[in-house]
């Protein structure tokens, strides 16, 4: 039984490797921080970007970002701009951009980039507070953000 | 540059609006008599950065700011009361308490607190509250020192702060520590972490902002040791930092290190024109 289940995750590991999954440091941001290729090569899960964007310890956007479209979800921030119509304003390639790294977009923005993995000061081991090594895991994985990204353009005005 | 300027601007106008300083009006009297300064113009040395700084009790819920109006609600005050029996008793190799040479705390400490930390000149060093506390048990009583952010060492500074709650913070930043001011300041403004957030990216550019469940203050030092609900406990100022520092997934500095020691001198110099509040209490 243990075998089986080694087989297949290790074949659903395959899976995902053999789509075109792009590398943290190797996505090209276009001059606007425009992100044009999917970074998981696999279509996004609206359902899953949800889970990503109230969870503490994955997306947390909430903490800074209100969205009536999630107000079941307590503790919505004020720090960014409100989520609502952002699907309206900004197309596809924008948001996976802005999640990914929203400096290219907004050069200071004080929005954390989603999927970089070097060039921190002090990188820290997740929140132990001690020293991490990069590169360090990205904030959230090729696939995450995609389902955020698939989330995000349902958002309209 | 423009754009953070009118985001700013956009965000004071948010919370006039939608009151999020719920007691912009609310002062705090200790006591019903000592009177706090909660809210005044920032100091010069901040350049404009803040027009006006606030005390981190202006941010607090109802509940909490009435907690620290008076002293028998104020869980803080009972580390005081031990502290006051520790200032009395004589430890140490050379059998003298705090109180042999220093007499009664509420009249010689009042104007302590609010200049901490301060260059000790025949040390040749900056000190914290907390570092001349030791520095009296270590080479005036010949005591063991306390260790850093324990229960003992809190205490004392509370003490030595509550005798000086109403008084004006006013630590100076020139002469021997301007060096260590400026890098206090270069930290302040530093970026760290997989978040990569300054202290400034929270308490300056966004005090008043909701960050998921809490209250953005502006970080200010005036009213530590605090009281924390969350902990049930006193906190010290670098064990804060440490938590917020923490918070960027950043490597965090320790407490006592000389980064940690100019930041909190460069902070305690942005309350400067506040109260000395502690011990406050928090949530
Ligand atoms: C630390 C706070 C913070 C967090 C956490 C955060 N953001 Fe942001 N976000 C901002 C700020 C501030 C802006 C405004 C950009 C600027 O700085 O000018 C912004 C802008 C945006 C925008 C463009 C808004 C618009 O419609 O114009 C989108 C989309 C966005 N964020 C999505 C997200 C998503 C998705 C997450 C979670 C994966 C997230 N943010 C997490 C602070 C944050
Ligand atoms: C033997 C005498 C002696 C004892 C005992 C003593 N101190 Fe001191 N203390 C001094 C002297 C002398 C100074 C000033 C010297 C200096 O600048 O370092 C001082 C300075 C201080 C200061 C700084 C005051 C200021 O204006 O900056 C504080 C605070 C203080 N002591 C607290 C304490 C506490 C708390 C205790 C007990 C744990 C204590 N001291 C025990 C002699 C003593
Ligand atoms: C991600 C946002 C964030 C960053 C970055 C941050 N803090 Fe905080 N800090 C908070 C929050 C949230 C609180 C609790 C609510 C409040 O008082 O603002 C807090 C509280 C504090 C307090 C307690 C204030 C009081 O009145 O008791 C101090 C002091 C403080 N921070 C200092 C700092 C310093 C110094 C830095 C930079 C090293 C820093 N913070 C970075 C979010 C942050």
């Amino acid at each position: 039984m243990k075998r089986i289940i080694q087989i297949a995750v290790g074949l659903s590991l395959a899976a995902t490797v053999g789509a075109a999954e792009v590398a943290p440091e190797a996505v090209e941001y276009s001059e606007y921080g425009e992100v044009a290729v999917s970074l998981s090569g696999t279509a996004g899960d609206p359902q899953n970007g949800i889970k990503v964007m109230t969870t503490r310890s994955k997306g947390n956007c909430i903490a800074c970002h209100q969205v009536t479209d999630l107000q079941d979800y307590p503790f919505h921030g004020e720090v960014g701009p409100s989520l609502d119509g952002t699907g309206s304003r900004w197309e596809e390639a924008q948001l996976r951009g802005i999640v990914a790294n929203a400096k290219h977009t907004f050069p200071d923005t004080v929005m954390p980039a989603f999927y970089k993995t070097t060039g921190f000061t002090r990188p820290g081991d997740a929140f132990t507070g001690k020293a991490g090594t990069e590169p360090l895991p990205p904030l959230l994985t090729a696939q995450e953000i995609e389902d955020v990204v698939a989330y995000l353009v349902t958002l309209k005005d | 540059m423009k754009k953070a300027a009118l985001k700013t601007a956009l965000g004071a106008l948010a919370f006039v609006a939608s009151g999020a300083f719920a007691d912009e009006d609310a002062s705090l009297v200790i006591n019903g008599e000592i009177e706090i300064v909660t809210e005044t113009a920032a100091a010069a040395h901040l350049d404009g950065a803040l027009k006006t700084v606030y005390s981190g009790w202006v941010f607090r819920s109802d509940e909490t700011q009435a907690m620290q109006a008076d002293d028998f609600d104020n869980p803080g005050m009972l580390a005081v009361e031990s502290a006051m029996a520790t200032w009395a008793t004589a430890e140490g190799t050379n059998g003298k308490s705090c109180a042999d040479c220093h007499g009664d705390a509420s009249e010689t400490m009042t104007e302590v607190r609010a200049t901490y930390p301060k260059w000790n000149e025949k040390a040749g060093e900056l000190r914290t509250l907390g570092q001349q506390i030791n520095a009296c048990r270590e080479t005036e009583m010949g005591a063991e020192p306390y260790k850093t952010d324990s229960a003992e060492l809190l205490a004392m500074e509370a003490l030595i702060s509550s005798v000086g709650r109403g008084t004006t913070i006013n630590v100076a930043i020139d002469g021997p520590v301007a060096d260590i001011w400026a890098q206090g300041k270069e930290l302040y403004y530093t970026r760290t972490g997989q978040l990569d957030l300054s202290c400034a990216s929270c308490h300056e550019q966004n005090y008043g902002n909701m960050i998921r469940a809490d209250h953005l203050s502006q970080g200010q030092i005036n009213g530590f040791p605090t009281y924390r609900l969350n902990n049930a406990a006193l906190n010290g100022v670098q064990g804060r930092f440490k938590g917020c520092v923490r918070d960027t997934r950043a490597e965090t500095y320790a407490p006592n290190s000389p980064e940690f020691i100019a930041l909190e001198l460069y902070v305690a110099s942005r309350g400067n024109g506040l109260s000395v509040e502690g011990p406050s209490v928090r949530n």
